[in-house]
């Protein structure tokens, strides 16, 4: 089933008109309309062989109704007009039951774009690929790990993804606009042996463009060589020392620091960042920056969740914190304007989130930052959930190198590193050049100077 | 509407026009290939959530998911496709799409022949599904919620509150002809609050249900204990200090804190992982990996557990797997793929987070049982360490072992007593080397609240833990004061 053929007969925009005119002759004063069609198959082998194959078909609608300023929102995928209209009616009952919030409402309309960016989200050409190619692409990369080095001795097999979707967005204030998106992953989970010991460790590539994808045999090769550069770690003795993060860690930094930046986390004084506008969070050098607009990103998008323009703007410029990030509804209640970041599920209500987001490169090589260090740690992964953005207090599993004078000793795990985001923040010495998407959050290499080591 | 009123094996017969001999068609269709087993997933889910902040209840939210979805098993690979329109046409498209794993077949095989049903538990049956409670009495209850926590202290700044409540309906149709359905009812109630006052701002948390009537948090006002909870937490962070760094001796509290058992042991030990040589428990069982005080079982089938289960997602009924018994590993958590591919029995494990999901092998309910001890004497025998009374999220790597969980509620030990509250702290230890470290077990087993959700390869499903008190001898903790 191609996309074109989806959209033959009850097209996505006839559909949420006919909701949006049903919901306002049910005593709806406002309300919007969302559509979702979807279609993806991944495939993945393991050990050379097929392991599995999934295909699948989506279509659903989403709405908010306000009955003046109590509002619900749902989403159904049973589209049949009586089982719709039904659905709708019990949508306003239940906002009916809603408090009258004077913060709620409809985006203001001057914030709907004029003009619809072209982003070139969708990839026409290649669309949702067949079985056969997903599964060669998955048997490269995996093959590419195999043989990557002699450590590498077993796997989790190789996963390629491929996904195409179309928003379409409707409002009783006139607006409606509709965009398509496609996505392509691959991603190669490689175990490596040694002494009785194990490690797993994988590499992935995603893109809007199946020509972006980096190639499997790259995907597989760096898989491996992160699964056998694991092997030998131990456990260091407790200390504070200077701490790395990698590209791909820092990245997860950044998240955490943008999502205590969000709208709803400020109005309900859940974040660390509360009462921090227009003040030094962070160290001179650091520059952050949410960008829905960059052509073919994997967090671009034309318009926000509530149909808000979308446009480019920096949270922190040099160490000083700019903006939220918002939709209309935290904007109206902290006295701001919204920063078009409304994000939303089809069914929820939109809440504010980052797009493209990432830190600004600095100058440093990611060698020359490693040659700074006398003795410290590069953390290259971190696991666990133990980052609490009301107090920004720090705590997170991690594995990592041991670096000593300024060279990669040895590698280390079982440890966690502690501190806090806004003295983490504060304490970022160095950023590195190495700057380069790979997801739709992206960071440099990032130093700080000092923070607690927990190990034995 | 009571459950027992939904017939979860005529539903998705009436709704969509469908038949049993539509079913067996369709595994015909998957069969065609030199395939092992083949199968067909119903999925009919509603939800509605409810939920208060700055004393309004202000964002509500319901939604219908439905789809089928059609499962093809060839050795170790399998084929699924799904789609969120159930028809027949449709279920054989999906059929064909999910037998391309399967080699071209030689000779023909006899039909199949559905309509045997699978004897299940009955471990949920309600008289009202949480779902039709009407939305007004949960808005009032949580109204009276925001005022309770306000009044417990005036520290006490922002409250938000949620009812979260589902129904859910399946139907498997296998091509050993079996079918099985089930009714799934869900609900939760989460209290979160925030306090300011030391010149810091904390959050305390409590949440809890499971697969029950609503009337559960209304019975001798039960939702005063998740008020009473989430203040009290979070007025006590208000105090705490900086977490030390380093390895020392943590008593864990009874309950939730059981998250330990789910991330050391409970990956590791289920079917998928072990099957590939992946898991640092692979090949150990009969191995003494915990201490002889340790015995960890999983047990879908407690009555109302959040956890529990009649059937799992592929239609076998839910069991109590003994996993380590007296410190020696004894069982793995099996799906039908899995336990065919390992020639071992099945578990009931097979589960999934919906239509649009294969299933895994996924832990149910995990707990470990009691000991002798008294919850006083083992906080009494530790001159220095940590008590951890309370947890959020964990994680773990499963092929070395490694694993994280961390505290949101903890205290240090000095001289046998807890004296000053710490702040927040992630532990990390390797699975198979903690549990041979439980130097002392409690005898107050104690079961979660009914809040697990655990996360696995991008699947969610609801699950339970629990825990008597333990005391581990070293665990790394993770503070900032080293």
């Amino acid at each position: 089933m191609t996309p074109r053929e989806l959209a033959d007969g009850d097209s996505d925009l006839s559909l949420a008109q006919w909701a949006l005119e049903r919901a306002r002759a049910r005593g709806a004063t406002a309300v919007e309309v969302l559509t979702s069609t979807a279609e993806a198959l991944s495939a993945g082998v393991r050990l050379g062989e097929v392991e599995k194959l999934k295909s699948s078909r989506e279509r659903r609608i989403g709405l908010r109704v306000f009955v003046e300023r109590s509002s619900a929102c749902a989403s159904t995928a049973e589209l049949s007009r009586d089982g719709l209209d039904r659905f709708i009616e019990e949508t306003i009952a239940l906002a009916r039951v809603t408090a009258r919030d004077p913060w709620s409402g409809l985006p203001p309309a001057q914030l709907h774009p004029r003009e619809i960016p072209q982003l070139n989200l969708a990839d026409s050409e290649h669309g949702v690929v067949g079985a056969e190619r997903a599964l060669d692409m998955a048997r490269r990369a995996e093959r590419a790990a195999l043989s990557s080095n002699p450590a590498i001795t077993n796997s989790e097999g190789a996963e390629f993804h491929s996904g195409w979707h179309r928003l379409t967005f409707l409002n009783s204030q006139g607006f409606g606009a509709s965009y398509e998106a496609t996505s392509y992953s691959l991603v190669a989970t490689p175990i490596a042996q040694a002494n009785g010991s194990m490690q797993r460790d994988y590499w992935y590539t995603a893109a809007r463009r199946y020509d972006q994808l980096q190639e499997p045999e790259e995907v597989g090769l760096i898989a491996g060589q992160r699964a056998r550069r694991r092997l030998g770690a131990r456990k260091i003795r407790t200390t504070k020392a200077p701490v790395v993060f990698d590209p791909e860690m820092g990245a997860g930094l950044i998240s955490a620091v943008a999502a205590a930046a969000c709208g709803h986390a400020l109005y309900a004084g859940a974040s660390f960042l509360k009462d921090k506008l227009g003040t030094q969070i962070a160290a001179p050098q650091v520059e952050l920056i949410d960008d829905p607009t960059i052509v073919g990103g994997l967090g671009s998008r034309p318009f926000d969740g509530e149909g808000a323009a979308a446009y480019r703007k920096a949270l922190i410029t040099n160490g000083e914190l700019k903006t939220y990030l918002l939709d209309s509804y935290s904007a109206r209640k902290l006295g701001l304007a919204s920063t078009g970041n409304a994000a939303r599920g089809i069914g929820g209500p939109p809440s504010a989130a980052p797009t493209n987001l990432y830190l600004a490169p600095g100058y440093e090589s990611p060698e020359q930052i490693i040659r700074s260090v006398e003795k410290g740690l590069l953390v290259t992964e971190l696991i666990g959930f133990g980052i609490n953005l009301v107090t920004g207090d720090y705590s997170r599993g991690a594995a990592g190198f041991w670096i000593e004078g300024g060279e990669i000793a040895y590698p280390v795990e079982e440890i966690t590193i502690a501190g806090n985001l806004s003295q983490m923040m504060r304490d970022i010495v160095m950023i590195g050049n190495d700057l380069h998407w790979r997801s739709w959050v992206a960071a440099p290499s990032i130093k700080i100077a000092e923070m607690t080591i927990a190990g034995a | 509407m009571a459950n027992e009123l939904i017939q979860p094996d005529k539903f998705f017969l009436n709704r969509f026009g469908l038949s049993e001999r539509a079913f067996e068609k369709v595994l015909d269709t998957a069969l065609e290939r030199r395939a092992d087993y083949a199968d067909i997933y119903f999925e009919w889910r509603s939800n509605e959530s409810i939920n208060l902040e700055d004393s309004m209840v202000n964002r509500t939210a319901k939604s219908v998911n439905q789809g089928c979805g059609v499962r093809v098993c060839a050795q170790e690979r399998t084929g699924y496709a799904y789609s969120d329109e159930i028809t027949v046409d449709r279920m054989r498209l999906a059929a064909q799409t999910a037998r391309m794993i399967a080699e071209q077949s030689a000779g023909g095989r006899q039909p199949v022949t559905v309509g045997q049903p699978v004897d299940r538990h009955d471990l949920y049956a309600l008289s009202t599904l949480p779902l039709e409670v009407e939305a007004s009495k949960k808005v009032a209850l949580l109204e009276e919620i925001d005022r309770a926590a306000r009044a417990y202290d005036p520290r006490i700044k922002n409250v938000m509150a949620s009812v979260a409540t589902e129904t859910k309906i399946v139907l498997m149709a296998t091509s050993e002809g079996k079918l099985a359905a089930d009714v799934q009812p869900l609900c939760r109630l989460n209290v979160t609050v925030i306090a300011e006052g030391n010149g810091t701002r904390q959050m305390g948390f409590f949440g809890g249900g499971g697969r029950l009537e609503y009337d559960y948090f209304l019975d001798g006002e039960r939702w005063r204990e998740f008020v009473r909870e989430a203040a009290r937490q979070a007025i006590v962070n208000l105090e705490a200090v900086d977490a030390p760094a380093g390895e020392m001796v943590v008593v864990l509290g009874p309950g939730w804190p059981g998250i330990l058992l789910h991330e050391a042991i409970g990956h590791g030990l289920e079917g998928d992982f072990n099957r590939k040589g992946a898991s640092a428990f692979s090949g150990r069982i009969g191995e003494q990996v915990a201490s002889p005080l340790c015995t960890v079982v999983d047990d879908g089938t407690l009555a109302h557990r959040r956890g529990s289960l009649n059937v799992d997602d592929e239609g076998t009924p839910t069991s109590r797997t003994v996993l380590i018994e007296r410190g020696i590993l004894r069982g793995y958590l099996q799906d039908r793929l899995n336990a065919r591919l390992m020639n071992m029995p099945l578990t009931g494990n097979g589960r999934r987070e919906s239509f649009a999901h294969m299933p895994m092998p996924r832990m149910t309910n995990t707990f470990m049982l009691a000991g002798d001890s008294a919850p006083e004497d083992i906080i009494r025998s530790v001159d220095r360490g940590i008590y951890a009374a309370s947890f959020g999220g964990g994680q773990v790597d499963i092929t070395n072992g490694k694993f994280v969980f961390s505290a949101s509620e903890a205290y240090l030990i000095e001289n046998g007593r807890l004296t000053r509250p710490i702040k927040g702290a992630t532990l990390i230890g390797n699975g198979p080397e903690v549990l041979r470290r439980v130097s002392m077990v409690g005898c107050d087993l104690q079961l979660d609240a009914g809040i697990g959700t655990c996360g696995k390869d991008g699947q969610s499903v609801p699950v339970g833990v629990g825990l008597p008190t333990i005391k581990i001898d070293a665990i790394t903790v993770g503070g900032t004061h080293a």
